[in-house]
């Protein structure tokens, strides 16, 4: 934070679990200057891609970590020092390689400036309940839980090691979050220290030997490294993660292949997919649904949202409307398996796939209780979401508590597909292009007739160890009869 | 078994080692006709003469100096300093010559220097200090402080047995005011070797000497809302039981080092800085450390009380860990 004069900027903690982060982009350089709070670069995390904002005003006096580097949460990056002061020597050498050696140099003021006052601390990324006690990560990494989840106790909101046990105890846990940890120091060692001395029979005459100055070695031979303590209660289906794969020597590049880094997006997004199919049963169920009213209203509504309030009502916004209602019957695809027991909730956060602008990566912001939005909402909701996802302005707490999702594959023409369930969600809906198709109806007389519809497919992946297959095809019927039958009024 | 005081128990263990070893023998002012300025040793010089209960002149030097060149010579003395305070007297022969004899020469120098100490009692500056921290420093000697009846005795027989140097500091604060069952015939209590003074898994309470009367006095007041600290007794510093404290941090992740000591570079420092190395991914907590401040101690009643560690502070610094 402020040295002196100067402020250091260090790599910020974009939610709890995440540990590291890459530069993407350097939005000012080397003796630009920067107000407080201006955007000064773009970091890439697993969690969520977003711009950092200058934790002080001054001149961006050095930048210690490049365009593309990886580094840890809380190194510093670069150092921001008040107009008009002098430059102190640099905190972090940098690579010789990739910056300049910094020379202490005088940065003219400029008249206008006030001379500089107490400098502004650089932004308090921490907090009380942020703030992670060694034992409460470790036990958090063997376990692989995000510590934030978990209800805090201790000063602060910090979660201490008793509410992270007794959350483990509560079989709150169900998958590891994170990479396997290496193994603590401290663990397996088999004796027990002795808990009590009694007066035990020693030697009678000790004779002076050569290590007789040493501490004398205890009777029964202690054990060389302290006795781990017991073990903290396991999670019920959560076992320890795996040792780390070995690392398997990459294949020579052969003519044609071109290397190209991945980024922590798409590293999240992998060890996400991984992990979800390596958790859920995954199934998934169709329905075909007759989009007709949905068409009809859509058609009426759409130049009022614009006109009045700036906002594209699309298909989405009414699938989105209409799940939300049938959730409010099926709690358990709107739930959680978590450990052995099942998290239900009278809230709906939903979540919506989106895919970034360069797609090359896919981000799920979560419009929070959605239940509590009418189709308007909905709309703009989407609309503001989405586009901050794509300009990267995204909260990490808005890609995250996501209860139910949605996924809007059609876009494209698609018409089917079975997508991954986002963890710990029970279940994704899928929804697809709407085609017309030549569609079996029943005229007034009762008669089959042959008409031309709109149709859109739906699916539910669902979680086949929480969700059967009745339970799923029930709501899908039942979503199905909402978007065939409700008029305006009930959206 | 019977109930004995701790300065009892003290007499005993040093009237049972002479009956039993005729090299051990006690040097040191007034321990002779007077029986010492604490009777420690009331009734010994009627039991083993003039010549095994030796009264000395008012020089430490001349008695550390003394005993340690009887113990190369192949005696067991066991030389009493009136006060802890005042073996800086005898600095130069314990840490020049009794820690590094063997080191140095090979001949083993087994004295122990019987050490009255700590305050509680308006004793002030001269007559209330536990130095053992400046000695724990000093490798070659060996630091003792029983806080019981039981241990006093073992752990008395114990250091006389043992061919080092050791400095047994016996608090005067428990003399008189601390009993236990202490068994009657001879038994030694093995250095090293902490003792689980009060179970408990919410925190751990490191401590020694008097301190453990005060740590559990203190944990039994916590014990009344709930949370339960253990209370581990060193019983002797050097060497200290590191794999029982490490055991404590292991379970209950919270840690208070309590000592009389002043706390700059006390013993506590030590403890603290071993568990922030061998432990820290155990911890929930910062380890606290409560003790005197640095300052001589005091005469004046109200502001001894201030110095050393009383129940309340202790009881505070709990809450404040267990809040954390």
């Amino acid at each position: 934070m402020s040295t002196g004069t100067q402020t250091e900027v260090v790599m910020p903690q974009m939610g709890v679990s995440v540990s590291e982060g890459t530069i993407t982009k350097w939005l000012r350089q080397v003796g630009d200057p920067i107000g407080r709070d201006e955007p000064l670069l773009e970091i890439s995390t697993d969690k969520v891609d977003t711009e950092v904002p200058s934790p002080a005003e001054g001149i961006v006096v050095q930048i210690v970590v490049a365009e593309g580097e990886t580094v840890e949460v809380g190194t510093v990056i670069a150092v921001i020092a008040p107009v008009g002061s002098a430059v102190a020597e640099p905190t972090r050498e940098p690579e010789p390689a990739l910056q300049p050696a910094p020379v202490p140099v005088i940065i003219p003021q400029p008249s206008a400036v006030a001379p500089p006052g107490p400098q502004p601390q650089a932004a308090d990324l921490g907090n009380g309940k942020t703030f992670v006690s060694p034992v409460v990560a470790r036990i958090a990494a063997e376990h692989g839980i995000d510590p934030s989840v978990v209800p805090g106790s201790g000063t602060g909101g910090r979660v201490t090691k008793k509410d992270i046990l007794s959350y483990l105890e509560s079989g709150a846990v169900a998958v590891p979050e994170t990479e396997p940890a290496p193994a603590p120091e401290l663990t397996p060692a088999p004796a027990p220290a002795p808990m009590t001395a009694e007066p035990e029979p020693v030697a009678p005459e000790p004779i002076p030997i050569a290590a007789a100055v040493l501490p004398p070695v205890p009777p029964a031979a202690a054990p060389p490294v302290p006795p781990a303590a017991p073990a903290p209660a396991p999670a019920p289906v959560a076992a320890a993660p795996a040792a780390p794969a070995p690392a398997v020597e990459a294949p020579a590049l052969t003519p044609g292949e071109v290397l190209e880094p991945m980024t922590a997006m798409r590293r999240g997004i992998a060890e996400h997919m991984r992990r979800s199919l390596d958790t859920s049963a995954h199934v998934t169920s169709a329905i075909e649904v007759d989009m007709s009213r949905v068409v009809a209203l859509r058609r009426k509504l759409k130049p009022e949202y614009e006109a009045n309030h700036g906002v594209n009502v699309t298909y989405l916004a009414f699938v989105a409307r209409a799940v939300i209602e049938t959730l409010k019957d099926y709690p358990w695809i709107n739930g959680e398996m978590r450990g052995e027991q099942i998290v239900t909730r009278g809230y709906v956060n939903l979540g919506f796939a989106v895919e970034l602008a360069d797609g090359k990566g896919l981000i799920v912001p979560v419009l929070r209780n959605a239940e509590t939005l009418n189709l308007l909402g909905i709309a703009k909701g989407v609309a503001d979401i989405a586009q901050r996802a794509r300009d990267k302005k995204l909260l990490p707490d808005e890609v995250q508590g996501g209860t139910f999702t949605i996924t809007n594959p059609g876009g494209y023409g698609t018409f089917h597909g079975t997508p991954v369930i986002s963890q710990p969600q029970a279940a994704i809906l899928g929804t697809y292009a709407v085609v017309k198709r030549p569609w079996v109806v029943q005229d007034e007389m009762g008669q089959d007739v042959i008409a031309i519809r709109p149709i859109m497919n739906l699916t539910l992946t669902y979680d086949h160890r929480l969700v059967d297959g009745a339970l799923a095809g029930r709501f899908l019927r039942d979503l199905r009869e909402r978007l065939e039958t409700w008029d305006e009024a009930a959206y | 078994m019977a109930e004995m005081t701790y300065i009892q128990a003290i007499s005993d263990a040093l009237r049972l080692e002479m009956r039993r070893d005729p090299r051990v023998f006690l040097m040191g002012e007034d321990v002779g006709v007077y029986g010492g300025a604490f009777k420690v040793s009331l009734g010994f010089q009627e039991e083993f003469g003039p010549w095994r209960v030796i009264d000395m002149p008012l020089s430490e030097t001349a008695i550390v100096g003394g005993a340690t060149g009887a113990a190369l010579m192949g005696l067991r003395p066991v030389a009493e300093m009136q006060f802890a305070d005042f073996i800086s007297c005898a600095w130069d022969h314990l840490v020049t010559v009794a820690a590094k004899q063997f080191f140095r020469g090979g001949t083993p120098v087994p004295i122990v220097v019987r050490l009255p100490s700590g305050g509680g009692f308006s004793g002030g500056p001269f007559h209330s200090q536990n130095p053992e921290s400046s000695f724990a420093h000093i490798p070659g000697l060996k630091i003792v402080c029983p806080a019981t009846p039981h241990d006093a005795k073992g752990l008395l027989a114990a250091s006389i047995e043992d061919p080092n140097p050791v400095l047994f500091f016996e608090h005067k604060h428990l003399y008189r005011r601390i009993k236990g069952e202490v068994p009657e015939d001879r038994y030694t209590v093995p250095f090293g070797y902490a003792n689980v003074h009060r179970p408990g898994n919410d925190a751990t309470i490191v401590t020694w000497g008097a301190m453990v009367h005060t740590a559990t006095e203190a944990a039994d007041e916590l014990a009344k809302e709930g949370y339960e600290a253990e209370v581990i007794d060193l019983r002797t510093l050097i060497p200290w039981d590191k794999e029982r404290v490490l055991e404590g941090v292991q379970r209950c992740s919270k840690v208070l080092v309590l000592h009389e000591d002043t706390r700059t570079g006390g013993f506590g420092a030590e403890i603290a800085a071993t568990i922030a190395e061998e432990a820290f991914e155990h911890l929930d907590a910062p380890v606290v450390r409560v003790a005197a401040p640095d300052m001589p101690v005091p005469f004046s009643p109200p502001l001894e009380k201030a110095f050393i560690p009383q129940v309340a502070d202790v009881v505070a610094a709990l809450r404040d860990l267990a809040a954390y």
